[in-house]
């Protein structure tokens, strides 16, 4: 099913950028639910570096939109003991490499107090966290982690790539009984001074709707070659894809969607069709999600055209410089190339 | 108080001699009936009942890897602990959790093996308490090495930001694992470190449980009556190593038997004959309440069966 599947007809269609569609979420679940808050840092009268709180403390006021210290560990911690007594608190980690700081309370605590308490003490909160490079902030401020996070059990991660999936996976997140970390990439939030990509913005229904976790969802329709992404890298197979067609192949593009749950079936039907796969990732190469989507494949004992590959960022920090830091990047040309190369069965 | 004194003292007894048992003649942490690691907290039970004798079911206390007095203080159910810590399948738990990580969400407790990070779930819980206008307060207990984590010093400035209902309670037995306090902490009473962010610090000297339950009380009462945060400092001593099987090798000679002779449960027993508020033979029957509690929670542990491996896989999540 595709995103724009769902959406009514005889309406007028609603462009919205995904920060603008996780706001709109936010204040819906906000209204519906006294439980759910927001906090971090610069979330309320800045509305948010990313701008997904735009609007909320003028509704919601500072009670339930709270701005914070810059203290990860003691408000990231407080979201656990608000979730422990019955609240939804949705808190924002700015930067996914600031994780460093905090992580007790996300993967000790978040992750494992549901398991270590035998189901007691559930853990209703959404930590959203923005992740990505490509616009020269370096290593500590460009990095995805999405390996780091969706290794380590007990947490769901999930990965809007437009604003009609950021919707519905945020009021997905907050109603969810678990720790649901929302990573949303910085290309895609519609922010001008980050860039944007035209993709991620689509139509959102104002409806209350949800976007079922583990369900990934086919971008683009093809037979030749399977292509997986998840947030911005679905926009560049979805670009590749467009510029395969003059070479007569038709790509398909799979995007994940959620990363825990994993939808493998999704990709191993898409594989099936095609026969050939080429995993796309913005994280290190190494130990991260381009290898757990092949080994799925593999292990599923789908058969295979050629050889799998994948495109990921190399296995070093993220480089300042635009001369080193974007010959790194996943790109178009990169996919374009390594489809070319799997369609000739080599490497 | 004193017979929560007595009955966390005694099941701390039955826990340490089920722990040796099977893990002699070589030590090995996997063998016997409660394999890992296990903290006792003998001689820090004045702390628990002096804090908790002020706290119902509804209040939220995050305690230490060290959390057994703690949690019968708080009401803990004793029967499922005891078997969480024998990992059956009976535990709070069902085994998952152990000695370390025991949960009870009937009675608000809560605990975690890492040093202070048991402080920002506290803020979090006071500060939804004071969100929603409820009388309840949040209590986080943490050692005196925690003090010199982040999490204590960011927990404690939120804290005061938001004017959470929130105690911080620091266990203060001189021994960071094996290095004493003097050489970690720069300062000699981390309650003089809640003048930093304004909110007022206490200590109490004497492991004396009337003392800690007055400045508890005083405490406690500030915030559920919306006075906001506190910081109280213990002087307590543990009786026990680190862990079992603790060598204290880095104890001064003597401060053991110093220690020893100073255990707040015979004071106290003292204390209580002398002034005539519990007479030889209240003692007797209270004691053997205790103990046959303890008896019979650890009696069920052994007698319960294990999780089957299957159960692992349950619980992850919601």
């Amino acid at each position: 099913m595709t995103a724009t599947a769902t959406i009514r007809e005889n309406r007028a269609k609603r462009n919205l950028t995904i920060a603008k569609a996780m706001a709109e979420a936010l204040a819906q679940e906000m209204r519906r639910d006294p439980s759910v808050l927001v906090m971090g840092e610069d979330i309320a009268a800045l509305g948010g570096v990313f701008g997904n709180t735009r609007g909320l403390l003028e509704e919601f006021g500072p009670a339930r939109i709270r701005d914070t210290p810059i203290s990860e560990t003691a408000f990231i911690g407080a979201a656990v003991g608000m979730a422990a007594v019955g609240m939804r608190p949705v808190v924002e980690l700015m930067f996914v490499d600031f994780f460093g700081v905090c992580m007790d309370a996300i993967y000790n605590m978040a992750a494992k107090n549901c398991y270590f308490s035998g189901g007691q003490a559930n853990v209703p909160m959404v930590l959203m966290t923005s992740v990505g490079g490509g616009y020269g902030d370096a290593g500590q401020h460009s990095q995805c982690l999405y390996g780091t996070f969706a290794h380590l059990p007990g947490m769901k991660v999930v990965v809007p790539s437009n604003a009609y999936d950021a919707k519905g996976l945020m009021l997905g997140a907050i109603r969810d009984n678990n720790p649901v970390i929302f990573m949303f990439h910085k290309a895609l939030q519609g922010m001008g001074w980050l860039g944007t990509v035209q993709g991620s913005i689509n139509d959102v229904p104002e409806d209350d709707y949800v976007v079922p976790f583990g369900q990934a969802a086919i971008a683009r329709a093809g037979k030749d070659v399977t292509i997986v992404g998840l947030g911005a890298t679905v926009h560049l197979a979805l670009d590749a894809a467009q510029e395969l067609i003059a070479a007569g192949i038709e790509a398909e593009v799979v995007d994940l969607r959620s990363l825990v749950p994993l939808d493998r079936a999704t990709v191993c039907a898409s594989v099936t069709k095609t026969g050939r796969l080429l995993v796309v990732d913005e994280d290190y190469m190494s130990y991260g999600v381009s290898g757990e989507i092949i080994a799925s494949v593999v292990e599923a004992g789908t058969v295979l055209k050629s050889p799998p590959r994948r495109i990921a960022f190399p296995d070093i920090p993220i480089p300042f410089s635009p001369t080193l830091e974007r010959p790194a990047l996943p790109s178009a040309e990169k996919i374009v190339a390594a489809v070319t190369a799997l369609l000739r069965g080599g490497r | 108080m004193y017979e929560t004194m007595v009955k966390s003292r005694a099941f701390e007894e039955r826990i340490a001699t089920a722990y040796f048992e099977g893990k002699s003649p070589v030590f090995n942490m996997a063998n016997g009936p409660i394999p890992g690691e296990m903290h006792l907290s003998n001689g820090q039970e004045p702390c628990a009942v002096g804090v908790c004798a002020h706290l119902d079911a509804a209040d939220f206390v995050t305690a230490t890897h060290r959390p057994h007095h703690i949690a019968i203080a708080k009401g803990v159910d004793l029967d499922a602990m005891a078997a969480e810590i024998f990992g059956k399948k009976t535990g709070l738990s069902g085994g998952r959790g152990g000695h370390m990580h025991l949960f009870d969400a009937r009675v608000n407790f809560a605990c975690s093996g890492i040093i202070a990070q048991g402080m920002g779930p506290a803020v979090g819980a006071a500060t939804a308490f004071k969100l929603r206008d409820e009388k309840r307060v949040a209590v986080a207990f943490i050692g005196e090495g925690a003090a010199n984590q982040g999490a204590f010093h960011e927990s404690l400035n939120l804290a005061a930001v938001w004017q959470a209902p929130v105690v911080f309670v620091i266990e203060d037995n001189g021994w960071g694992i094996s290095v004493a306090k003097a050489q970690s902490t720069a300062v000699a009473h981390n309650d003089n470190r809640a003048a930093s962010y304004g909110m007022p610090g206490h200590r109490v000297t004497g492991n004396d449980p009337a003392a800690i339950f007055a400045a508890a009380g005083e405490a406690i009462a500030r915030a559920r009556a919306g006075g906001g945060p506190s910081l109280i400092e213990i002087e307590t001593s543990r009786l026990a190593g680190h862990f079992i099987g603790d060598a204290e090798g880095y104890r001064p000679a003597g401060e053991k038997d110093a220690l020893f002779a100073r255990d707040p449960i015979p004071a106290l027993r003292g204390k209580l004959l002398g002034e005539k508020m519990m007479s030889e033979a209240d003692d007797l029957v209270l004691v053997k309440r205790a103990e046959s509690a303890v008896e019979q929670a650890i009696a069920r542990a052994r007698a319960a069966p294990f999780p089957a491996a299957a159960e692992a896989f349950d619980h992850v999540f919601a």
